[in-house]
């Protein structure tokens, strides 16, 4: 070897030992920035995490409760769907919590959670949450973390523009995805522009007791209603949904509805609407809807079936809506945390357009009227518009708020949070999602006090990012810090369902109100057992009703006979515990509906029927302690017309 | 004012008996009133009886112990008569009233030591389900024991420390009608 090939290959071999080192720094680098991460999501055990996250189970129809910064999950509440573990909609007393003008709906498709608020603010008393295909609305106790009331919307095809609140919770709103015959009719699919509607809801809430129903519909024409917002401090008062399909066509929307080059958001004024009605302009109409409480003192659902409700028709009432031309199909629009600035993500645009309230009241009183659309007055464009955010990525859907003057826009197809400036509408900085993010959360983001710490995407697809599952895979969750200039990417979790939209509050505000015991002197439950002595089996005919208690560890009664094929036993099993965390569960061989999970001073009851002769065991399925597994009993079934006597002990 | 003290037994517990656990982090405590037993919050006897009666451990009914009957009279005529004796009374009536007491609260002490002792030992063994060879349950009478997974802790409450005030203020005043007279 001479000098000059010892010259080269020392030079290559230089550059090699460079380019190693480069490469091991290139993969150091997000060990490095993971480390930091995990200590900023990293809650000791036994701590607590700083916020509650509420993520929407989609399709699952139910409401996830999680832990943030940590991502845990704590609960899974069931709203619309049946939930065998602790017989939600299945045992007597909150199976009429699913009923609707259709029947008992089991299921539903449950997309945008909203929290209460008092002046603005989210206050931790109520989380509303919609159900997608059989238009209705839920409102969750945030005390017991239980479904307290379902309130059907009449008059509505897909319930998706929903619930979102106003300012005190004076309201929740819904408004209609599918625009359908109203009152629903036997007409050709293809007569959809004469025949077809959609309606504006607003339901009230009573402020005492979160109480709902349908204070009034406004009839709208016949477009699909996408998402809605509360106005908030000068916009107090207002209301704004997003429409596309303004073409009105009914085949093949994907092509059809998506040629106008603006679609609308319908400024709603409600406090102009309460005058209306105030003056009698509500008309009474067909719209059989149910409304389903749950009693805390009985433990049990009450239903109510209401068969109208009052209209409000654009054309009888000036001034009450007003259309806001903006491009293109908007998916989302909200509101800053002032009140000013009304965002429309239009889905298919390339710009975000940004309407300012002020200009649009005076564009109104200027009468700055381009047209009307099934006489409802149409708006200049260039009189409200305040500003277009460019550059914003494809297909920006959904917008919240960190109080900072920032706003942040989720972009389905570039899978992109975008951070802009209230303002001056530039874009200062994005991040990509893991991936096809929908809606974004920024804890009280849609609120006008955002806590601007965190922000989570809620992504649709995760493809690569967990370990596979097969053809279906998780949804998942991504936590954003926000709090510096940069976005930075801390954590993503798998979720339950599709968390298709969520809220996040401070866990002080939720935390320290938490029940934990329902108290036995008001257990009002018309088949309790207070007591042992108490416990009890009575026959009526072919129903058996068994008044059976729980406690620690044992069932009363724990041995039945007289139980006959043919017979439709109830056993009432009231839980005599009254500490945190002693639920019992009342398992029995053979139900072909669910299990029960008995919180502390609750009945809850199982319809079981029998069908074969026998000897069948129960027994509890919480594991209540140390002698759970002797916890446990017999009921004896004996033939069609035994003698049997019924006994107990 | 010793005596006045005493009125304060009315008021506040007489002793307090706290049981932690790793399945009762916030902890589960009882009071010695004059006239009851209770829970330091509210479902706590209720639950406190039930931990126990998987090692056999009689409940406790406050109806049933004689002695919460027979308290607030007697504490009561110690109160009147402390009164009396502060109004009018000389070193004699002092130094019998003092000795009176004094003989209540240890006949107080040793009574409340043997129930402990009657809990703690008499247990049910035909019924309990968790039965060790030679364990018994006796809570302490002043200060803390580990039994099983639980720590006991036993002390005075605000009432019983009044009493305890309410008698060394009683030997005070004797210490200095002696001593006075010492230096007469």
């Amino acid at each position: 070897m001479n000098k000059t090939m010892m010259r080269v290959v020392g030079v290559i071999l230089v550059i090699a030992t460079f380019l190693l080192i480069s490469e091991c720094a290139k993969k150091e680098k997000p060990i490095l920035g993971s480390g930091d991460a995990a200590s900023a999501v990293y809650v000791a055990p036994g701590d607590y995490d700083e916020f509650y996250a509420f993520t929407s189970g989609g399709f699952s129809g139910q409401l996830g409760v999680y832990g943030l910064p940590s991502g845990r999950l704590f609960k899974e509440i069931p709203v619309f769907s049946l939930d065998p573990e602790n017989g939600y909609g299945f045992n007597e007393e909150t199976k009429d919590m699913l009923k609707t003008s259709f029947g008992h709906i089991p299921w539903d498709d449950s997309h945008h959670p909203e929290l209460s608020q008092t002046e603005g603010v989210t206050d931790g008393r109520w989380i509303f949450i919609n159900g997608n295909n059989t238009p209705r609305i839920a409102r969750i106790d945030l005390k017991n973390f239980e479904t307290a009331e379902i309130i059907e919307i009449p008059n509505s095809g897909g319930n998706h523009g929903s619930p979102f609140t106003t300012q005190n919770t004076e309201y929740v709103v819904a408004s209609t995805r599918f625009s359908v015959p109203i009152p629903q009719a036997d007409v050709p699919i293809d007569t959809y522009k004469e025949n077809f509607n959609g309606t504006l809801s607003f339901i009230k809430v009573n402020p005492d007791d979160g109480h709902m129903n349908i204070e009034f519909q406004i009839l709208v024409p016949g477009f699909d209603y996408d998402l809605a917002s509360g106005g908030k401090g000068p916009s107090h008062g207002w209301a704004f949904f997003t429409s596309y399909n303004t073409e009105q066509a009914n085949t093949l929307l994907e092509v059809n509805a998506s040629k106008n080059d603006k679609d609308f958001i319908a400024a709603v004024n409600w406090k102009l609407a309460e005058k209306y009605l105030a003056e009698g302009k509500g008309k009474t109409r067909p719209g059989e809807h149910y409304v389903n409480r749950m009693n805390h003192k009985t433990h049990s659902a009450e239903s109510t079936l209401n068969k109208t409700v009052t209209v409000l028709d654009p054309a009888d009432c000036p001034g009450l809506i007003y259309y806001l031309p903006t491009p293109k199909s908007p998916h989302g629009v909200d509101v800053d945390p002032t009140g000013e600035y009304i965002v429309g993500g239009g889905k298919l645009a390339a710009v975000l357009s940004v309407h300012s309230f002020s200009k649009m009241i005076k564009a109104i009183e200027d009468n700055k009227v381009i047209g009307e659309a099934g006489g409802i007055p149409i708006l200049d464009y260039d009189a409200t518009i305040a500003g277009e955010v460019t550059n914003v990525g494809l297909g920006p859907l959904h917008t919240e708020f960190d109080g900072k003057g920032y706003a942040y826009t989720s972009a389905f197809i570039t899978s992109e949070v975008v951070k802009w400036k209230l303002g001056t509408w530039e874009i200062v900085d994005r991040i990509p999602s893991y991936y096809s993010i929908g809606h974004l959360m920024i804890p009280g983001g849609g609120s006008m006090k955002p806590w601007g710490k965190y922000l989570v995407a809620l992504n649709k697809m995760t493809k690569d990012r967990y370990l596979s599952t097969g053809p279906e895979l998780a949804h998942a969750a991504q936590l954003i810090d926000i709090s510096g200039e940069k976005m930075k990417l801390l954590l993503d979790f798998p979720t339950v369902g599709e968390p298709h939209y969520a809220q996040g509050i401070p866990a002080d505000l939720v935390h320290p109100n938490t029940t934990k015991i329902y108290e036995l002197e008001h257990n009002e439950h018309p088949y309790r057992a207070l007591s042992e002595k108490e416990a009890r089996v009575e026959r009526k005919g072919n129903e058996v009703h068994v008044y059976m208690t729980t406690i620690r560890t044992h069932f009363k009664p724990d041995n039945i006979e007289g139980v006959k094929v043919g017979d439709v036993v109830y056993f009432h099993v009231t839980n005599l515990e009254q500490d945190w965390d002693i639920p019992h569960g009342f398992a029995i061989q053979g139900a072909r509906n669910s299990e029960l999970l008995v919180m502390p001073g609750a009945t809850n009851t199982l319809r079981w029927e029998p069908k074969k002769v026998g000897v069948f065991p129960f027994y509890c399925t919480d594991f209540c302690s140390a002698l759970h597994q002797e916890m446990q009993g017999y009921v004896r079934v004996s033939p069609k017309g035994s003698k049997v006597p019924i006994s107990f002990n | 004012m010793g005596a006045l003290l005493l009125i304060g037994t009315y008021i506040f517990p007489l002793w307090s008996i706290t049981v932690e656990a790793p399945q009762y982090p916030e902890g589960l405590g009882i009071y010695i009133r004059i006239n009851t037993v209770d829970g330091h919050a509210k479902n706590d006897l209720k639950n406190l009886n039930l931990v126990n009666h998987y090692i056999g451990m009689k409940e406790i009914v406050p109806e049933s112990i004689p002695e919460l009957k027979y308290m607030p009279p007697i504490v009561g005529f110690l109160i009147v008569s402390g009164l009396l004796v502060a109004w009018k009374g000389g070193k004699k009536t002092l130094y019998v009233w003092l000795a009176f007491f004094s003989l209540l609260a240890l006949i107080g002490l040793i009574d409340f030591y043997l129930w402990n002792y009657d809990f703690g030992h008499n247990l049910d063994t035909e019924h309990a389900a968790i039965q060790i060879e030679g364990m018994t349950y006796q809570p302490p009478l002043f200060g803390t024991k580990t039994m099983l997974n639980f720590v006991t802790t036993s002390l005075p409450s605000w009432g019983g420390i009044a009493a305890f005030i309410s008698i060394f203020m009683g030997y005070l005043a004797a210490f200095l009608t002696w001593r006075e007279k010492q230096t007469q």
